[in-house]
């Protein structure tokens, strides 16, 4: 547990965030035109990408874990 | 309005967002004014299409998300990342093989004003001149260019050696900012892309009204 806290900590992938929001806000303005829509669209688009990456994080650290 | 511009703005009308309750039943009429021009600032300055459309919310987000991403690379790069590839000293071989050494261009090229000063610091540079701005958005030289042996290696390997993983993050940066403003400036032009989940609700409504009436 305390390997996965410090590799998380001390990994690059905390640079996706800033990325994965603005891609969330961007990619939500161009299919809504007002505020409330665009945000909710976001907001659904960042949960599902950030799911995937830290799933397949979860996956191949565990995978290192076991065979490391 | 001329008439160019409210076909336009008529074809724009979105159908109701059924996403969010209180946007049900909403439709936008959307005047565009002069879309090519309107594409042409997008492509420009993220955001400024927007503006020039009086689109103020959206022309503000993607300001900051893209301006911001893009900018956020480049300081990240220390004003590296964005390029044309190198000079002709740099990049050798057939015109596929420079094509495709300098690939990276073309998606941060999707931003208009830092595109625009690297092809004028590429042509400078490529004409025997010094860089300007301190060397941000100028190309890499080769050693040959340098004209000293103050560094090993071409300036492009000197970057990546002191910069290491942040001119990757930087060039990353850079990038996606740029292939998100492709979506930008198609929005800037023709308006949003409808969602196809709210299109397809839409047409599942009106089969479950037909077959209602038919029904009844």
């Amino acid at each position: 547990m305390m390997l996965l806290g410090a590799s998380v900590l001390a990994n690059q992938m905390w640079y996706a965030i800033p990325l994965v929001v603005a891609v969330s806000l961007v990619y939500g303005a161009t299919r809504h035109e007002w505020m409330g829509p665009i945000l909710s669209h976001a907001w659904r688009t960042c949960f599902w990408m950030l799911t995937f990456i830290g799933s397949i994080f979860i996956l191949l650290f565990t995978l290192n874990w076991l065979w490391g | 309005m001329s008439d160019t511009t409210l076909k336009q703005a008529s074809k724009k009308a979105l159908p109701p967002m059924k996403s969010s309750p209180a946007s049900t039943a909403e439709t936008v009429q959307i005047d565009l004014r002069q879309p090519a021009l309107a594409a042409l600032l997008a492509w420009l300055v993220p955001g400024l299409g927007h503006f020039y459309q009086r689109r103020w919310a959206k022309g503000a987000l993607f300001c900051v998300c893209i301006l911001g991403t893009y900018i956020f690379g480049v300081v990240l790069g220390a004003g590296k990342v964005v390029h044309t590839g190198g000079t002709s000293q740099l990049v050798r071989g057939t015109l596929f093989s420079q094509a495709v050494q300098r690939w990276t261009f073309v998606p941060q090229a999707c931003v208009g004003v830092p595109a625009v000063i690297s092809l004028v610091q590429h042509v400078r540079v490529s004409g025997g001149g010094q860089p300007l701005f301190g060397g941000w958005f100028a190309p890499p030289r080769s050693i040959a260019e340098l004209g000293s042996n103050e560094q090993n290696g071409d300036e492009l390997s000197y970057w990546n050696e002191k910069l290491n993983s942040r001119y990757d993050i930087g060039m990353l940066f850079t990038m996606v900012a740029g292939l998100l403003n492709v979506l930008v400036i198609y929005d800037a032009y023709a308006g949003p892309v409808i969602a196809e989940e709210a299109k397809d609700e839409e047409e599942d409504g009106k089969a479950g009204k037909e077959n209602d009436k038919q029904g009844g």
